[in-house]
């Protein structure tokens, strides 16, 4: 692809602490190369911000090869900006065009309160992970992982689901702020393995009940949060989610 | 991927929980189960209504069709599941209502820029106003055939002209009181399209996401309920659209 280089206008929220109102703030930025990373442009801004003595924008970031599930930033009206499967650290500059105004916000959704800048608290999730998203071993030496049987169809489905990071991006695009699709990829990567079977029911009970608490959204089916998720969670996910707490609300004896 | 999960911990760690009737109830997929076999209930309710609509197109003046409108108003059986039929539009629509709200306030904050249809159809995230829409429209249409059927006679309600077939019983003539409604009065007609239209829309979305939320994510009969959900939610409404269309341009009489 043609190397090439450009000039943005950028839209950031920019927030001091958890209780400032915050607003946008506008930057110039010049000579941006087309083969930079999305975070390599805030970078560059942060260095001249830092320069200029001002404060840099705050934005989450740590592996930069779109497994950590760090960056979210909510990019031109979507979670991780125009490029499908794609996290904003994996974003390129070559998805935009000289002169382009590019309006950047933290994820949106009261259980996901803005910390500073871009920076929001996503621990709602690690609460949600604590009431279940676990399965409980003895400690000792590894189990041989190839000594229990498991359908490939059914570890292909809980590979896939397991390839959630907990990016928020399906709550930032849900129109409910619903947590859905993430504790829907957690119950159905450990769900389908004979591994999470004992705990199966308690795990799905447990896991809803934190997220009800949490505040998030009920689930409409509208399919925005598969569209943006960067590891392309499966809607179906949700489906299953729904089928595992119907059956073990049923199944539960009071 | 190796078996051994990602998380390591001693045994039995989740906590067991309870979970009454209450707790299925009040819990978010709980309350998403409410508005999916309400709606199902519904769907089964439209088949019916449209069944009995389609008797106008025997082109007999009626007589299947106010046949078949005595069949629903004066026998028992239908009469009770009739206040089933209440009760489910009663839970659909407050239920609808309650969780419209409950879902809009959970992010306090809005976006500068929206979403908009990048990721989701407008209709599926518009079964509220869609819904309303049809509440309007329902009420409308209850005012105009539902109230003088049942409630003819009582209060100041005019009743329903009779009419009675080979010498029998007198019945309702409700295909009298149609004609009547709908004949020359194009603002009602466009109403009752412009309510299949949204009533289409809220199938369209409505119809596969009751099959999700009751679980259902099998891929051969996901696209089966997609695809039965697009022909229902198009046929049903096109089905009612065409009565009153039928009756304005005269195609029946």
């Amino acid at each position: 692809m043609e190397h090439y280089t450009m000039n943005l206008t950028l839209k950031v929220w920019r927030q001091k602490n958890k209780n400032d109102r915050g607003g946008f703030i506008t930057y110039k930025v010049k000579d941006i190369s087309s083969e930079m990373s999305f975070l390599e442009m805030f970078d560059v801004l942060n260095e001249r911000l830092i320069e200029e003595s001002e404060e840099p924008i705050a934005f989450d970031h740590d592996c930069r090869e779109g497994i950590c599930g760090m960056c979210s930033m909510y990019i031109n009206g979507r979670p991780h900006g125009p490029w499908e499967g794609t996290t904003t650290c994996q974003l390129h500059m070559r998805a935009f065009k000289d002169g382009d105004t590019i309006v950047v916000e933290p994820w949106r959704a009261n259980s996901f309160p803005v910390i500073k800048d871009l920076i929001v608290d996503r621990t709602s999730f690690d609460r949600i992970i604590q009431a279940g998203g676990f399965i409980s071993v003895n400690t000792g030496n590894a189990v041989d992982g190839n000594s229990i049987p498991i359908e490939k169809a059914k570890a292909d489905d809980s590979f896939a689901a397991a390839a959630c990071i907990g990016c928020g991006a399906c709550v930032a695009a849900c129109k409910n702020s619903s947590a859905m699709l993430f504790v829907s990829a957690k119950v159905s990567h450990l769900a389908l393995l004979p591994q999470g079977e004992p705990e199966k029911k308690t795990r799905v009970l447990n896991m809803i009940a934190q997220m009800d608490k949490e505040g998030f959204g009920g689930c409409t089916n509208t399919g925005a949060c598969e569209a943006v998720c960067p590891k392309e969670i499966s809607l179906d996910n949700i489906a299953r989610l729904n089928q595992e707490f119907i059956g073990a609300s049923v199944k539960t004896g009071k | 991927m190796s078996v051994r999960a990602l998380f390591l911990c001693p045994n039995l760690q989740i906590s067991s929980t309870t979970m009454t009737w209450k707790h299925i109830f009040t819990s978010s997929i709980g309350k998403k189960l409410v508005m999916g076999l309400s709606g199902l209930f519904l769907i089964t309710f439209l088949i019916i209504h449209a069944g009995v609509n389609a008797c106008i197109w025997a082109f007999d003046h009626g007589e299947m069709f106010n046949k078949a409108a005595h069949f629903m108003g004066s026998t028992v059986v239908v009469r009770i599941i009739e206040i089933g039929l209440f009760a489910g539009f009663f839970v659909h629509i407050i239920q609808g209502y309650v969780l419209e709200v409950q879902n809009r306030s959970t992010r306090k904050i809005g976006y500068e820029v929206k979403m908009g249809n990048k990721g989701s159809k407008w209709y599926s995230r518009s079964m509220g106003l869609l819904g309303t829409l049809i509440l309007l429209f329902l009420i409308l249409h209850i005012y105009h055939f539902w109230t003088p059927s049942r409630l003819g006679g009582l209060w100041n309600i005019k009743p329903l002209q009779p009419v009675s077939y080979e010498g029998g019983k007198e019945i309702h003539n409700l295909y009298a009181e149609m004609i009547a409604v709908f004949s020359d009065n194009l603002l009602v007609v466009v109403i009752y399209i412009l309510g299949c239209i949204s009533l289409a829309f809220h199938l369209l979305h409505g119809f596969q996401s009751a099959f999700r939320t009751l679980g259902l994510h099998n891929q051969k009969f996901v696209p089966l309920v997609k695809g039965t959900g697009a022909a229902f939610a198009i046929i049903v409404s096109v089905v009612f659209a065409l009565m009153p269309i039928s009756i304005y341009l005269k195609w029946v009489d």
